[in-house]
């Protein structure tokens, strides 16, 4: 399962909504191992096309650069499809090298650049093997902290 | 002569799980073929025959080796070698 806050998802569909037609794309990153989805980096298709998507190699290096020196990893890798349904498409899953990410989909094909619903989907692609996940949207994702929480009540 | 090669998380099933590799050569050519002598079906990953795969990024201290000459850009000891899958699908 997928957990996101609402401000990282909203920005996400925000972007995909502003770059329509064309395919928008980027990361979340999240301290290595965390599964959390902390740090929203909007990237630049480089491709600037509405059927495909890739980020430019000198933003890739850097982008990568910084999450070696933040201890981070890509928890999530986001793209929009404009034309399709929001489900990782055959290019999508043989050109997937981020084992541990959850690609995220999101469809405008309904609203493009106007507000409305949007498809909002994840995945798991591992070895060419897509595996769609649940998607919880919170207020504000937990402390990062395992201490038990004293202050909350049990529900 | 030594020259650090960071390897992606997709291919350090290749390298034992490793981040990082030494390697040697004095150009890219040289340098995969010296890896693909240690860590076998690493070069198959990093070329498409005689060339750089499409969707594979290698960087020579942060230059993408495509502005640099590509396979035949060339190294030096204590260059840094960053491979990047690129990010990209349709």
């Amino acid at each position: 399962m997928l957990t996101i806050d609402q401000a990282t998802y909203d920005a996400i569909v925000a972007h995909a909504k502003r770059d329509h037609p064309d395919e928008a794309c980027g990361v979340v990153a999240g301290p290595e191992g965390s599964d959390r989805p902390e740090r929203f980096v909007e990237m630049v298709n480089a491709a600037g096309s509405p059927t495909f998507y890739e980020f430019d190699s000198t933003d890739l290096f850097q982008l990568y650069k910084e999450m070696d020196a933040n201890d981070e990893e890509p928890v999530i890798v986001y793209h929009s499809h404009t034309a399709t349904e929001a489900y990782p498409s055959r290019t999508d899953i043989g050109l997937a090298s981020e084992p541990n990410a959850h690609y995220v989909l999101v469809g405008t094909r309904d609203h493009g650049n106007n507000d409305g619903p949007v498809e909002f989907r994840s995945y798991r692609i591992v070895d060419g093997e897509v595996t769609e996940e649940e998607v919880a949207v919170v207020p504000t994702l937990t402390p990062a902290t395992t201490e038990p929480a004293t202050t909350e009540s049990e529900v | 002569m030594a020259i650090e090669v960071r390897i992606p998380t997709i291919l350090r099933t290749y390298t034992g799980g490793e981040k990082a590799v030494s390697a040697e050569g004095t150009t890219l050519t040289g340098l995969i073929d010296d890896l693909e002598a240690n860590h076998p079906g690493l070069k198959d990953r990093l070329l498409d025959g005689p060339d750089l795969r499409r969707f594979v990024n290698v960087y020579i201290n942060d230059e993408d080796v495509r502005f640099i000459g590509g396979l035949e850009a060339e190294l030096t000891d204590g260059d840094q070698v960053v491979v990047l899958p690129a990010v990209a699908g349709g």
